[in-house]
């Protein structure tokens, strides 16, 4: 199979994009990008192109949905029909379906939802354009939405894949890389809590190589989480010298 | 989860897991009784149900003639379906699939299609006209807990099961000729799913522990002991130590559940 396409890393160890191994792709962030939402957030990894929106705490429809002692959290994500090289219907994918759910379940873990018994809180993520890994692009966005919301939390969720790209370990996969002969390993983490909400794999890994990724995606993690926290002072800390 | 376990059981679960033991009996990295039947419904091209426990879970594979993807024109389609048939639980309704039979049915497809279970360029009849599509269905019979490793295992068991039929092309036309050929199963990923109770790992949870759990991760794991994939699931996390531990035990218990089947 990887005798089809080109080689995906040259001799000076540098990818078709001109990264390194361990490199991330240029990343912007910005909270409180739409009017309309509670909380929200942009960000563009690479070619990503993705918005995050949190609608919420308020009352839960159907209401037989409320749960007496918490918080309910929803989440969808989805991607715009032109995101992707050949036209995606809008109609929600399997995929799309499976990704509501694990993204959910990344965030789920930094909530206080007994906080707010008998609320709901929807989380809306739009992939305006897709070029690999924009789960883990969706769960950065999604948590900056969140906390832009107000909403009390443990800690902000990051997220970051890594994976397996010409028989070396990398950083941060582009479509390209992700859909070659590898793996892809999107992990995400509540980094001063250590703990991993996100986990998943496709591909091929030896134990050893496993343990490489799972060490270079929580490496990039803590990078992303750097610019996470700088976009929310950055937003708020400005807010308030402008009012004195 | 609206089966209701007393607090005082859920208590005691995760008492006793803290002391390395279980409920029934078993030891934190102990499967349950693991029964593998296969042919058991003569109109399927290839089937299988695995016991596990209580658990219970079918799978049927039909083979028909289609069209292949545009990115992938000389390879056969192989699509996983699952569902939680309401006869199996209380909790399960009738109804189109929910979120928990899409995610099943994508896990078990993801330990197929990673590990290359079928040569799928050997189910192309025309490039880029007519392949051979694979449907393997799931069938959740009785929910007793961990309906990911039942039907991850009861899958590769109906896909060895499974027989082609022979054919020649006439004018464009596919006619099937007397006769069957077995599916060419090259790999045997074995899924391992470990639930988190009480901040220890335990293999295969039945029900009682899935609804006490933080949550759960699968690993599936092939013939060479490489990691093909992986599902973290529910609302709580693990920390990266948890997961490389999981690893390094999730290979083991393949290997022998592996070597059992005689796989």
């Amino acid at each position: 199979m990887s005798q089809k396409h080109e080689k995906l890393i040259d001799k000076k160890g540098l990818r078709l994009d001109g990264r390194k191994l361990d490199e991330l792709r240029p990343i912007k962030i910005e909270v409180g990008v739409l009017s309309n939402a509670d909380g929200s957030a942009y960000i563009e990894q690479g070619k990503n192109k993705i918005l995050a929106a949190v609608f919420g705490p308020k009352e839960l429809h159907p209401k037989h949905l409320a749960l007496p002692d918490r918080m309910v959290l929803r989440c969808r994500y989805h991607m715009a029909p032109f995101s992707v090289q050949e036209r995606k219907s809008p109609a929600p994918s399997r995929r799309e379906i499976e990704l509501s759910k694990v993204i959910r379940e990344a965030l789920e873990p930094s909530i206080f939802l007994e906080y707010y018994p008998r609320t709901g809180i929807d989380v809306f993520v739009e992939v305006l354009q897709a070029d690999g890994g924009t789960r883990c692009a969706s769960i950065t966005a999604a948590s900056l939405a969140l906390a832009d919301a107000g909403i009390p939390m443990r800690d902000l969720v990051v997220a970051c894949a890594a994976g397996k790209v010409d028989d070396t370990v990398v950083l941060d996969l582009t479509d390209v890389e992700d859909k070659a002969d590898g793996a892809d390993v999107p992990l995400a983490l509540m980094p001063n809590l250590n703990a991993i909400t996100l986990l998943q794999m496709d591909g091929t890994l030896t134990l050893e190589e496993f343990e490489k990724a799972v060490n270079l995606a929580l490496e990039g993690c803590k990078k992303i989480y750097v610019l996470q926290k700088e976009t929310l002072k950055d937003r708020y800390v400005s807010v308030k010298e402008v009012e004195e | 989860m609206s089966s209701v376990i007393t607090r005082v059981k859920q208590k005691q679960i995760a008492q006793l897991i803290a002391k390395g033991k279980r409920l029934d009996g078993r030891g934190l990295t102990d499967y349950r009784e693991t029964k593998v039947e296969q042919g058991i419904i003569e109109r399927a091209e290839g089937s299988a149900r695995v016991l596990l426990g209580k658990t219970e879970v079918m799978v049927g594979t039909k083979i028909e003639t289609g069209e292949p993807f545009t990115d992938t024109p000389n390879e056969g389609v192989l699509t996983v379906n699952a569902e939680l048939v309401p006869l199996a639980s209380s909790t399960f309704e009738p109804g189109p699939p929910d979120e928990n039979s899409i995610e099943l049915a994508r896990i078990v497809d993801r330990g197929i299609r990673e590990s290359k279970v079928i040569d799928l360029e050997k189910l192309c009849i025309e490039p880029g006209k007519k392949v051979f599509v694979v449907f393997v269905d799931v069938y959740v019979l009785n929910h007793d807990g961990n309906l990911i490793d039942a039907s991850a295992l009861a899958a590769l068991a109906a896909l060895i099961n499974t027989k082609m039929p022979n054919y020649e092309v006439e004018e464009g036309e596919v006619k099937v000729k007397p006769g069957y050929t077995p599916l060419p199963v090259r790999r045997h990923p074995i899924t391992v799913t470990f639930a988190k109770i009480n901040d220890k790992l335990v293999v295969d949870p039945w029900l009682e522990e899935e609804q006490i759990m933080d949550c759960r991760l699968s690993m599936a794991i092939d013939d060479d002991g490489n990691i093909c994939a992986i599902q973290k699931g529910g609302s709580g996390y693990f920390t990266p130590k948890q997961v490389l531990e999981a690893a390094e035990i999730a290979k083991e218990k393949a290997e022998e559940l592996r070597k059992k089947l005689g796989w």
